[in-house]
């Protein structure tokens, strides 16, 4: 009962260890288990990705000549656009730039009519399901926060834990003791301590915005992608947003999209302005305040 | 974990409960005098036993409409399938003692001249290839079925109503008579069950404590299920389908084995079924038997396990007496159930004393 398709596709991806390949596909699945822990060190500092990851060119998403269309409404129209390794990004724009449709395309949600999505240099994104994309250290926050509402938070960190995921691991895995920490220290990061017993569901908005954070954290990818982080947040919480996306720039790579211009100015080293499903500019804050084009289109309203 | 404390001690109540009867209605049967108060007939024997099937049945469809938010309204297909497979076993068993007394080939081939067994009869003169087919038959349609609607991600409605034209499709199929299952009158006039006569009490009775331990033992199975790591993940799926995929979880394939675990639940409540009510045809694919079967799980409260269980002995306990007391009310009684518990009992019966927990929204 291996399924021994996953387990290959896995190790392709570098998310199992590299194993004796001359030992029987038992033996190697036993490798496999027994060196996980190893694979997957639950250290912040180590995000989770695929070993087929390529940066050495210091690139790790490349997005061109991307164009989506719904019903003859081009939601993208030939987008570029180039991430750095460690790069914090910030990606604003007016209603329907194109910017939730950037991150469907990259998270494989939605198929673009034209263009190519490269995740490093050798990940083709277009070829790879939501699944597989995630697996291979790109996560996700939504616009809306989305969380697994019936089940507790400490369930919902759980769940979101990077590891190997598969139907007969689940069917017995057991949390770990270092597992349980890296929860709890999860826990304080957002929070949520006192309410990790609690629904999901009975959480508030920003509380919930959190925890997908803290989801975001305990899956550990390479690359994030944050749609409108602090949408429904205090004050004090959108500053602790912000340093967290601060810290974790460097390690990781963060693309941010974001309406509040305070928080953007914030924690921006690198603005990209979307239009029409294009990019505008491109720059750092004071340039793109002072881009006459900008203005027009944008914080001119 | 005060809620995971409440399922438990409502799944500990419900196996006591199964226990009790297990052991007290056979007591009742066997060694109390007919004219004692608490005498139990034969007939309510085998009637409670059919309960229990229905119970199963339940229980197959509450984890995956409960937990995982499919909808099933095909399942009464893979109760009959697996129904069909031990009718099988039940018909080769007859031998020479049919109406035309053929040694090899049921009644009803005789009558339309055939002159060999199918090729897909051949084995089922043994107990353990019908009682493998019970499983296999049900788990393969499912895995079939279900690999590709997961595929292709169809979900809810759309889902529902491709199960209901998959039972519906199987009703017509198996009406035929040249499926060589018996047409429209099925298979019947089973005679004895690995030996033993099916008219008998004793057997009666075995079939009864079988049906039990079948119940019990699936009950744990689906919270042993439920409560794993895997469980989680299925009603995470539930609740933010999506959200799971992002988070780098298969989605299709968490739902097509719990479908395929439940479709074998559901087959093993037909196999069960069939020697004790004696009977199996098309009928049990119609469409309306898997919506009553949703019924149950929604009056006694879906994602608790017990509460399906409990709602499809509570609902044809009730269609039994109705049936018999005011037989034209039976249907109306159905019809207003069914409203009632969906506008005053959203997590039905169960959800009057149990306090709001993870069971679905």
């Amino acid at each position: 009962m291996i399924d021994q398709g996953l387990i290959d596709r896995n190790r392709q991806f570098g998310l199992l260890a590299k194993t004796d390949d001359a030992a029987g596909p038992v033996e190697r699945f036993r490798q496999n288990i027994i060196a996980r822990d190893r694979v997957f060190s639950f250290l912040p500092e180590q995000p989770v990705f695929s070993e087929q990851l390529d940066i050495s060119h210091k690139t790790i998403l490349y997005v061109e000549g991307v164009s989506v269309s719904f019903d003859g409404f081009k939601a993208l129209n030939e987008l570029n656009l180039y991430v750095d390794d460690g790069e914090l990004r910030c990606i604003i724009g007016p209603n329907g730039a194109g910017k939730t449709t950037m991150m469907d395309v990259i998270t494989g949600k939605t198929r673009p009519d034209q263009g190519m999505a490269y995740f490093g240099q050798k990940l083709n994104l277009l070829e790879l399901s939501e699944t597989e994309i995630a697996q291979s250290g790109i996560g996700r926050k939504f616009q809306k926060p989305t969380v697994f509402e019936n089940l507790t938070v400490f369930e919902n960190l759980e769940l979101s834990m990077a590891g190997y995921k598969n139907v007969w691991t689940d069917l017995r895995a057991r949390l770990s003791g270092t597992q349980r920490d890296r929860i709890d220290e999860i826990l304080n990061l957002i929070d949520l301590p006192e309410q990790h017993r609690q629904r999901a569901g009975a959480l508030s908005h920003g509380q919930k915005q959190w925890l997908e954070i803290g989801m975001l954290l305990m899956q550990n990818p390479r690359l994030l992608l944050v749609d409108e982080p602090v949408a429904g947040m205090t004050a004090a919480e959108t500053e602790r947003t912000a340093e967290l996306l601060i810290s974790l720039a460097g390690q990781h790579s963060v693309v941010v999209v974001e309406h509040d211009m305070e928080f953007v100015r914030s924690i921006a080293r690198k603005v990209t302005v979307l239009h029409e499903g294009r990019v505008l500019a491109e720059g750092n804050m004071d340039d793109i305040q002072n881009n006459a084009k900008v203005v027009e289109v944008y914080l001119g309203e | 974990m005060s809620r995971l404390l409440s399922q438990r001690w409502g799944g500990a109540v419900f196996l006591l409960l199964l226990l009790a009867i297990a052991i007290g209605v056979p007591y009742c049967n066997q060694v109390l005098a007919p004219d004692h108060p608490y005498y139990i007939s034969t007939y309510t024997v085998t009637l409670i036993g059919k309960y229990l099937c229905y119970a199963l049945l339940a229980l197959s469809i509450d984890l995956i409409w409960g937990f995982c938010g499919i909808l099933s309204l095909g399942h009464g297909a893979f109760f009959a399938l697996g129904g069909y497979a031990m009718g099988m076993y039940l018909m080769r068993q007859i031998g020479p003692r049919g109406v035309y007394g053929n040694p090899d080939l049921p009644d009803f081939m005789v009558f339309l001249n055939w002159q060999e067994l199918p090729w897909y009869w051949l084995g089922f003169e043994h107990f353990w290839f019908a009682m493998l087919m019970v499983a296999l038959v049900p788990g393969l349609l499912a895995f079939v079925f279900g690999w590709l609607a997961f595929r292709s991600r169809v979900t809810g409605v759309y889902l529902s109503i491709i199960t209901q034209a998959l039972t519906y499709a199987l009703m017509l199929a198996f009406f035929r008579n040249e499926m060589g299952f018996g047409g429209n009158n099925g298979l019947t006039d089973f005679k004895d069950i690995l030996g033993f006569n099916l008219q008998a009490d004793s057997t009666r009775i075995g079939l009864f404590i079988a049906s039990a331990l079948a119940l019990a033992l699936a009950y744990l199975a689906c919270s042993m299920i439920i409560r794993s790591r895997f469980g989680r993940v299925i009603m995470a799926i539930r609740d933010a389908e999506s959200r799971a995929r992002f988070v780098g979880y298969r989605v299709e394939a968490y739902k097509l084995w719990l479908f395929t675990f439940s479709a074998i639940l559901a087959g093993v409540a037909g196999a069960l079924y069939v020697p004790q009510v004696g009977i199996i045809n098309p009928g049990e694919f119609a469409p309306l038997n898997s919506i009553e079967a949703v019924v149950w799980v929604a009056v006694g409260g879906r994602g608790t396990l017990y509460g399906a269980a409990f709602g499809a002995i509570l609902v044809n306990y009730a269609k039994t007496f109705f049936t018999a007391a005011l037989p034209e009310l039976w249907l109306f009684a159905l019809g207003a159930l069914f409203v009632l518990v969906t506008l005053l009992l959203p997590r039905g019966l169960v959800g009057l004393w149990r306090r709001p927990a993870r069971s679905a929204p």
